[in-house]
């Protein structure tokens, strides 16, 4: 029985790979347990339509339009597809291998680096995660030589080798123990590092932006104030700049965008007072849009990120004072800082984020278990999804895009065999942008191969 | 002057790791004999009162389940379980309903102690990785007992035995030791009385790693080479030793290395060898069979399912990981059903760690193992499951007669849970090491606070 389901499917993913992309398609999926993803409970019973790539409707008594192809889900779970909050899918297939990972770069670039362009939708790590439900992922690069790695993305898991959904999202920079690191080996050296940084990208930019001018005037001459609409784009090449900058000019044009609030800084931070130093750069730069991933002692100074608004991408279960900038770290992190109001949500921060994504959903499920532990501070079942898809969406601006059900979001959507936030659960069939994708992998595939060990006719080679 | 003295000793270490006469014992005014045990443990139980644990969910370890039954413990042993025990009226009574007791897990994969927290240079203690081949080095010598992470995997994890191996660093990474996970001012006070000592092997991508720039061996055939006539040595070394017990005469002069190895050969010291691909471990068991002696598991061991008949055949252990893959080219063909497949091909099927934080839900990685197997059309039951989890690691750490299961007579290593613990949502409830009550999430003061925590943000917290 379960093995024909597991040929049906196989069957099913065979036919989608083939076929070309029915996003034009009406889809409606009916009878299961619905999760939108946005924080509330499960509904029983209801129906998700997507039509064009989009969510039109999702919850009881939904209607199923004429003609929809209609999914029957009863007795499933059907919920967004899970947003890795923090990763670095796509850029390695096996990390040890220098050639196939492209994390983080030495070379003489670092805000500039815009990490699109390295992302391979063939990595292995893509179809494993895609197979988990992991349909969309926050994408950063890691920091070379710089305390700034450069542009991620947000990128999608699909198969169709168009991975990028929107390049440049945010710019990533490390400011605690990492940032000291690179930046000569204190926090003091990262800071003014990243003043440098922000005042040559201002100059860049003309004085006028990020809040201050620096001249005082403003020039009508172009090169010297221009509206960079692109980063990548050279007009900015005579702009006038002081002579002891550490930044090239392409990467202090690439900051530009990050000074006039046009991009989103995302900075890696876990200390109490990293954090609180982090708040502060919200005053300091009052045009800057900030988020924060990591914040391991983030309960610590919970009311403080909640009054700032700074979003915080945390992982779900450090517990351990693995480093001097974590020693307060508790799985009830991201429980008292949601009860405390930050705007919070699950990434895997230095937890095997190139190819791990797909746990998010149990830590999520951990989270929802602490709840009834004496003293601790999990999540209910429906911020816990939540943590996993809209909210983190949200905190990089594009939870009108993705990461929910609700009308209008990229149909994104899992049916799970069951409660997706636990371990005896499985995605039975993932859509990205209204298009069903195939669930193969390396690891299927493998499985199928040596399912049994008998000697063949032929060697194991010849099985597919 | 200080610095004169480090540089003396370091001299003398360095040749004191050729050959000495270390700590040798004389035995009956005739013969030298080799300390067989010379860091011997400390550890005493902690005291317990009698405890019935009433109308819960029984695993066993061993395969059994008993819905809606009891447990009592006492004495610091497994008194009896069943579906009602016969208990005297002063035990104390714990309602079960709900939850689940099982025997406490055991990871047969661990560095806490030699990495522990914080994993600051200073405490980077796991690898001796001087040279290939390290036998004489012992992982209980680097165990620092303030590491952190004890008390998560007994709080969160429910772990109460642990073995604690130096890393993959070397061909040869030296000694492991079992632990007790109680909270000890000394490695002595946490070390399992009666357990045998394993010996870390190596082969594949760590040591051609960190050699080849050193000397070498640089490639798998120089891994081989390397161990085989490491192997050469220690058969010559016994057999001087063997002699000179049997005859008497000149002694001969110990080497803690070959002393290792010959533990070895004689049976007395458990091989754990870290191997990722089907063909190694095929190559690795060769080895052995040449060199005399037996492989108890292969650690990491992600192509098992590859080969999991011959290793049944040789009634060879795997320790893996439910779902790890990808981070090196030797782990690039995991796959989800690999314990799963092991186990029904009839070999010896174990989840283990290797890491901080995996320790801590260890029952959880058995329970994605066990949802991909039933996926895959294994029909395997969590009382099953359990097996990978407390009775294949207690075989395969040679102390399954003490511990690993729910039998009456064995040490009262239990864990309580709230829940089904192959839930995401459950956690220990209480966990009891020899009867005594080590963890209680009820009570924060029966909750381990390390030295290093002391004054620490969050000390005392739920962690």
């Amino acid at each position: 029985m379960i093995r024909r389901s597991l040929q049906l499917l196989a069957a099913t993913a065979a036919v989608v790979a083939l076929a070309a992309p029915a996003s034009a398609q009406t889809i409606a999926i009916t009878g299961g347990t619905v999760a939108l993803g946005d924080g509330s409970a499960p509904i029983q019973s209801g129906t998700v339509v997507i039509r064009d790539g989009r969510v039109v409707a999702a919850g009881q008594g939904v209607a199923v339009p004429a003609g929809a192809q209609v999914v029957n889900a009863a007795g499933k779970w059907v919920t967004p597809g899970i947003i890795a909050g923090f990763s670095r899918l796509g850029l390695a297939d096996v990390d040890a291998v220098a050639g196939a990972n492209d994390q983080s770069s030495d070379g003489p670039f670092s805000a500039a680096l815009d990490i699109a362009p390295a992302i391979n939708p063939n990595a292995a790590p893509v179809a494993i995660n895609r197979a988990e439900g992991v349909t969309r992922a926050i994408v950063a690069p890691s920091t070379g030589k710089s305390i700034f790695a450069g542009q991620g993305a947000l990128i999608d898991t699909g198969a169709d080798g168009q991975p990028v959904t929107r390049g440049r999202l945010f710019q990533y920079v490390e400011l605690g123990e990492q940032g000291a690191e690179t930046s000569g080996g204190s926090r003091a050296s990262a800071h003014a590092l990243l003043r440098n940084a922000l005042r040559e990208a201002r100059q860049v930019a003309g004085g006028t932006a990020g809040g201050r001018s620096e001249s005082g005037r403003s020039s009508e001459d172009p090169r010297e104030d221009p509206v960079v609409a692109n980063p990548n784009e050279n007009r900015t090449y005579e702009a006038r700049r002081n002579q002891d900058v550490l930044l090239t000019r392409f990467d202090a044009v690439a900051l530009v965008p990050v000074v006039q609030g046009r991009q989103l800084l995302l900075v890696h931070a876990e200390r109490a007072s990293d954090l609180r130093q982090v708040i502060a750069l919200k005053r300091e730069f009052p045009r800057m849009r900030l988020a924060i991933v990591g914040a391991d002692e983030g309960w610590t100074v919970a009311s403080e990120l909640a009054a700032s608004g700074i979003p915080v991408i945390a992982s779900a279960l450090t517990s351990l004072p693995n480093s001097f900038e974590s020693l307060g770290s508790t799985h009830s992190n991201i429980g008292r800082m949601r009860a405390a109001g930050v705007k919070v949500s699950i990434g895997t921060i230095n937890d095997d984020e190139q190819r791990m994504a797909f746990r998010a959903r149990w830590y999520a499920g951990n989270l929802v278990g602490l709840s009834r532990l004496p003293g601790a501070s999990g999540l209910s079942w429906g911020e816990a999804l939540a943590a996993i898809t809209s909210a983190p969406a949200e905190a990089m601006g594009l939870g009108g895009d993705v990461g929910s059900l609700r009308p209008g979001r990229r149909g994104d959507l899992v049916i799970w065999s069951g409660d997706p936030l636990d371990h005896l659960s499985a995605a039975e069939a993932v859509y990205i942008d209204g298009v069903q994708q195939p669930l193969e992998t390396r690891q299927t595939k493998l499985r199928d191969r040596y399912r049994t060990l008998d000697r063949g006719v032929l060697p194991e080679a010849y099985r597919r | 002057m200080t610095r004169g003295l480090i540089g003396a000793s370091l001299a003398a270490l360095a040749l004191a790791g050729c050959a000495t006469t270390g700590a040798a014992d004389k035995d009956d005014g005739e013969r030298i004999r080799i300390a067989s045990d010379p860091f011997p443990s400390t550890y005493q139980p902690y005291p317990g009162a009698p405890i019935v644990i009433t109308g819960v969910t029984i695993l066993d370890g061993e395969g059994g389940r008993i819905n809606n039954g009891q447990v009592f413990l006492a004495d610091g042993k497994i008194q009896a379980v069943g579906q009602t025990v016969a208990a005297p009226a002063g035990a104390q009574v714990i309602d079960g309903a709900g939850k689940y007791v099982t025997p406490g897990i055991i990871d047969v994969h661990s560095h806490l102690g030699d990495y522990p927290s914080p994993s600051v240079e200073a405490h980077e203690d796991g690898n001796e990785a001087t040279g290939p081949s390290r036998p004489e080095v012992w992982a209980e010598h680097s165990v620092w007992p303030n590491d952190p992470g004890f008390s998560r995997a007994l709080a969160n994890g429910g772990v109460t035995a642990l073995q604690i191996l130096p890393g993959s660093a070397n061909l040869f990474g030296g000694r492991s030791v079992t632990l007790k996970n109680v909270p000890a001012r000394t490695m002595q006070g946490m070390k399992f009385p009666g357990a045998p000592y394993g010996l870390k092997m190596a082969c594949g991508e760590n040591p051609k790693r960190v050699y080849g720039e050193k000397g070498g061996p640089a490639t798998r055939m120089g891994n081989i080479a390397v161990t085989r006539q490491t192997w050469i040595n220690a058969k010559a070394y016994k057999r001087k030793w063997d002699k000179y017990e049997a005859e008497g005469g000149d002694v001969p002069e110990q080497d803690l290395a070959m002393d290792t190895l010959k533990g070895v050969l004689e049976g007395k010291i458990l091989v754990h060898n870290h191997c990722y691909r089907a063909d190694e471990m095929a190559n690795m068991i060769d080895l052995s069979k040449e060199a005399g002696y037996r492989i108890g598991t292969f650690h990491h061991a992600v192509e098992s399912y590859k080969i999991a008949d011959i290793l049944a055949r040789e009634g060879i252990c795997s320790a893996m990981w439910a779902d790890w893959y990808g981070f090196k080219m030797e782990a690039y063909d995991a796959i989800r059903e690999n314990i799963a497949f092991v186990d029904r091909a009839g070999a010896c099927a174990i989840v283990h760690s290797d890491d901080a934080n995996g320790i801590q839900r260890l029952n959880q990685e058995a329970a994605k193992a066990m949802a991909a197997g039933r996926r895959a059309g294994l029909p395997i039951t969590e009382e099953y499951a359990w097996k990978w989890l407390s009775m294949n690691p207690a075989k395969a750490m040679g102390i399954f007669d003490q511990t690993g299961s729910l039998k009456p007579g064995k040490n009262a290593d239990v864990v309580l849970w709230n829940g089904n613990p192959f839930s995401t949502y459950t956690r220990p409830e209480r966990v009891w090491i020899d009867g005594a009550l080590m963890y209680d999430a009820n009570n924060p003061r029966i909750r381990p606070v390390s030295d290093f925590e002391l004054g620490q943000p969050g000390e005392g917290d739920v962690k």
